[in-house]
């Protein structure tokens, strides 16, 4: 394996678990001239009504084409409350089956309890965002294999390009039908969409519905279309939607939050976007929750509607969208019970595949037609470049999310984070790990400054008068390193856990095992 | 060095921003040892312990373990720790730990608005580092009935290190401390601690008579003159018995430093024996007199703190209501009660335009040399001229642009 310098000076590798790969080249470079997509492999109808119940998990793993090193698959809508990764990893361990690759759409707390299958190796890697102590593991060496993390679209991407093949997808659904078509609005179990596994259930070897409400076919909505899915399994219990509230899903109280929130808000209308048809998206975190809050009042005050809101449905959208202030929420996830109900009662309120909504390699995606997209990071450096996955010691602590894809399509990217947590400075001369490149970034908003980037000058011109504490992002990490000092320097391992690839499959950094 | 040396002693706590400091009495032959545990140790631990060593070092103690517990505590705040611990071990502290105090935002100013009063637990310094970007009129730091009496030690150095902290962490706001009644053991410690850190203002609690106010200033006058401050620090009563709202006029009128009388509703309420209650109907007359005895005294009034942060729909009308009996500001507890605040205190477009109008009729009876002036088929008299100069005025100071509200 060799090391190459990429476009933004890291140092990548040349092969991951020895598969080739390039380096990052440029936020929107060519690296698929001449390519094809991959393809599963083609199945029949065979004659007769259709049944492909199979009652309890371990039936169910009685007929699947199990093997040692296989890639198995999962959706996060339950978020925290997610029974299945746990339920199904460890049944597997009991069967002895070793070296899997774990392909989630993230991992929450909850999955702490995977730990020590990848201990023991009954799992060697994860290929997909990770949370809390799976992620921990990683940053301490434990995985067998290189781990690989990817954005929404960037999964999608590779599921499609080949890249990441799955044998297996587990697709949780609350309501499902004896031949496959399954939707999470419906049950009692009900967390939203299922979008998340929408491309698994059409490329992955063989295609899993496992549901807690078996109801008379057809199962309608149909989120996820029998005709992709191999067996339907019943279990007690796919998990507990109320879980999928979490931390960074609520509305803060924090003062500080709540001014950054309103910075962002008031920056937003400074440039004059707050106007007739804004589409936006927030993500999860309590600062862009309430910014939802300071936009909607904004709009309300003008008279305005907005156009469509994008990613995670939440209760504030959907007030929004039920007092006619926005027109749609197009979504592939919902951060609360409000959002279950509404994408399950409003016409206007949509589920969206994460192909639909994120995906480089796709003919156009939502997160392209957005005017204004408000993230969080763990840090920000001179340049622009964000990180959401590491913190400043080095331990990987996050998922990327639709990060890089919504800041890749959205006219206006904005950061919004504390100047500094605890004592730790968020504006740094380099970010830890680059999660997405500077390029991608037009303001950062803090509680002790504003930021715009030096190649927006559209949006430096147009905020020239401002009563908002707009300064370069050089003096604002000046000004907070008055007042925390400057950190010592964090030396980390040589080894590689985890790789950061870009949406288009290249590499943009690495992620190295934290000295312990 | 004393003789009297503790064999263990703790200050501060491990919470978010904070640290606690544990030092331990050792034997001749022990020397200096620092631990640091710390939630920020990557970056800042080597700076953590060498920081405390230099100043142990400094005091010439020669043999004690100081192990710190820190939660990402900034460098004043593990001072002030530290020299709380070290004062109540016994060890003889004669300046500050924290160097070079900085007094360059002291600016005792009687004429300052004051609609938003916000209050600040002293020995919290989570919410102090962040407690100037809000921009509330005034910060109240208070030592008084959210510090806890075992904590009220501690809290006085955290207070000072904020007041004097080359980093200007209170903003533009004006820089209140709420100190313990002189009644009671902590007061006179209070004020010995907070006059040389210049505050702008002491908030005095539980003021029952002029010699409440008479006792204070001699000690405030005498501190100030043994440090040589160069302005005299201002004095908020804050009134919260019947017998402060009886002597309301003399507590106004006993000191020329004070700048507004305070008025606290809960204190007050459980000193007549009844509940307080939303609408506030039992402290109306009480409310009513201490406006007529501050501005009998040519001071203001501020109102009691609105305590429901959820309430905002309440914070107005509360606020709205304050205003209109007199008082020219209100008591808050939470950031986000500020805007609304001064929403309300905020003279109206339609204020502000009249008030154009009246000092356009003064300008053109006086080109005209009418010595009567009229504004339509009104007559202007003094009073009316007095208003719309305080409106302007009041809208000059809160930043409206005044003659673009001007409609012609």
């Amino acid at each position: 394996m060799e090391m190459i310098k990429n476009a933004l000076g890291r140092m990548v590798p040349s092969e991951i678990n020895g598969r080739p790969v390039k380096p990052y080249a440029g936020a929107f470079a060519d690296m698929v001239s001449g390519k094809r997509k991959a393809a599963p492999p083609i199945p029949r109808c065979f004659p007769g009504r259709v049944n492909k119940v199979i009652n309890g998990l371990d039936a169910a793993l009685d007929k699947l084409p199990l093997r040692d090193g296989m890639c198995i698959s999962f959706h996060h809508h339950l978020r925290n409350g997610d029974y299945l990764v746990n339920a199904v990893v460890e049944k597997l361990a009991q069967r002895g089956f070793k070296d899997i690759v774990l392909a989630p759409t993230a991992l929450f707390p909850v999955h702490d309890k995977l730990i020590p299958y990848i201990e023991s190796g009954v799992i060697s890697h994860v290929e997909g965002s990770m949370n809390g102590d799976v992620g921990l593991a990683c940053s301490l060496g434990k995985m067998k294999r290189t781990a690989t993390l990817r954005s929404h679209g960037g999964r999608v991407r590779a599921i499609q390009d080949g890249d990441l093949h799955i044998d297996i997808a587990f697709i949780g659904a609350s309501a499902a039908d004896c031949y496959g078509n399954a939707n999470g609005v419906l049950g009692k179990s009900a967390c939203g969409p299922l979008s998340y596994s929408n491309v698994d259930s059409l490329y992955a070897d063989c295609s899993v519905v496992i549901t807690d409400n078996l109801v008379p076919f057809p199962c309608i909505p149909w989120s996820i279309q029998g005709g992709n899915i191999n067996y339907v399994v019943t279990v007690d219990s796919i998990g507990d939607p109320a879980q999928i509230v979490s931390g960074t899903t609520k509305l803060t109280k924090s003062p500080t939050q709540l001014l950054i929130a309103e910075y962002a808000a008031r920056f937003v209308d400074e440039i004059g976007y707050i106007r007739e048809g804004l589409s936006f998206q927030a993500g999860a975190g309590g600062i862009s929750l309430a910014f939802n809050v300071y936009l909607a009042e904004m709009m309300k005050k003008k008279g305005f509607t907005a156009s469509f809101a994008h990613g995670g449905g939440n209760t504030v959208l959907v007030k929004m969208l039920e007092e006619g202030a926005l027109k749609y929420i197009c979504e592939g996830q919902c951060f609360d019970l409000d959002a279950v109900r509404s994408l399950r009662e409003n016409d206007n309120h949509v589920e969206s595949t994460l192909s639909i909504s994120y995906n480089y390699h796709a003919k156009g995606c939502i997160a392209h037609m957005l005017d204004i997209g408000v993230l969080g990071a763990t840090e920000i450096d001179l340049n622009f470049n964000v990180n959401v996955n590491t913190h400043s010691d080095g331990l990987l602590l996050h998922g990327t999310g639709g990060f890089p894809d919504v800041a890749a399509g959205s006219d206006v990217t904005i950061i919004t984070a504390p100047s500094f947590r605890k004592r730790i400075p968020i504006i740094r001369e380099n970010v830890t790990t680059v999660t997405c490149p500077g390029e991608l970034i037009d303001v950062v908003v803090t509680e002790r400054g504003i930021c715009i980037n030096p190649k927006r000058q559209d949006l430096i011109d147009k905020t020239k008068n401002s009563k908002l504490p707009i300064m370069s992002i050089d003096q604002l990490m000046d000004e907070v390193y008055k007042i925390t000092g400057v950190p010592e320097k964090v030396e980390l391992d040589d080894k590689i856990v985890a790789v950061m690839e870009w949406r288009d499959g290249s590499m943009l950094d690495v992620i190295r095992k934290v000295k312990t | 060095m004393s003789v009297n040396i503790l064999d263990r002693v703790a200050a501060g706590k491990a919470d978010k921003s904070d640290v606690l400091i544990v030092c331990h009495k050792k034997e001749a032959g022990h020397g200096v040892k620092v631990t640091v545990k710390s939630s920020v140790r990557a970056f800042f631990g080597k700076h953590i312990e060498s920081l405390v060593a230099r100043k142990i070092n400094e005091l010439q103690i020669t043999d004690i373990l100081v192990e710190v517990d820190d939660n990402g505590a900034l460098d004043f705040a593990i001072l002030a720790r530290l020299e709380a611990a070290l004062i109540k071990m016994g060890h003889n502290v004669t300046k500050p730990l924290l160097d070079d105090a900085c007094f360059d935002h002291f600016n005792p100013d009687f004429s300052r608005l004051r609609r938003s009063r916000l209050y600040i637990p002293g020995n919290n310094p989570d919410l102090i580092i962040n407690a100037g970007l809000f921009g509330a009129d005034s910060l109240i730091l208070d030592l008084e009935d959210s510090v806890a009496p075992e904590q009220k030690f501690d809290t006085r150095f955290m207070i000072r290190n904020i007041l004097t902290c080359k980093n200007n962490f209170l903003g533009a706001s004006e820089r209140i401390v709420r100190i313990n009644p002189l009644s009671c053991e902590y007061g006179l410690a209070d004020l010995e601690m907070i006059v040389p850190a210049r505050p702008d203002i002491i908030l005095i609690p539980k003021c029952e008579t002029a010699d409440d106010i008479i006792k204070i200033e001699k000690i405030v006058a005498k501190l100030e003159q043994s440090h040589g401050i160069p302005k005299q620090i201002l004095f908020m009563p804050l009134i919260e018995t019947a017998r402060g709202v009886i002597n309301a006029y003399k507590i106004a009128t006993a000191s020329k430093r004070s700048v507004a009388l305070c008025f606290g509703a809960e204190d007050f309420t459980r000193d007549i024996g009844c509940e307080r209650t939303r609408d506030g109907k039992e402290t109306f007359s009480a409310r009513c007199s201490i406006v007529y005895a501050a501005k009998a005294a040519g001071i203001e009034a501020i109102d009691t703190v609105f305590s429901d942060i959820e309430d905002s729909e309440g914070l107005r009308k509360s606020t709205v209501e304050a205003q209109s009996i007199g008082f020219c500001g209100k008591g808050l507890i939470h950031p986000g009660q500020i805007r609304i605040v001064h929403e309300v205190f905020a003279p109206t477009t339609e204020q502000i335009q009249y008030a154009n109008r009246v000092m356009q009729a003064i300008e053109d009876a006086k080109s005209r040399g009418l010595g009567v002036i009229a504004l339509g088929s009104k007559m202007i008299d003094a009073p009316v001229v007095e208003r719309a100069r305080k409106t302007l005025e009041l809208a000059a100071k809160m930043g409206i642009d005044t003659a673009k509200k001007e409609v012609r």
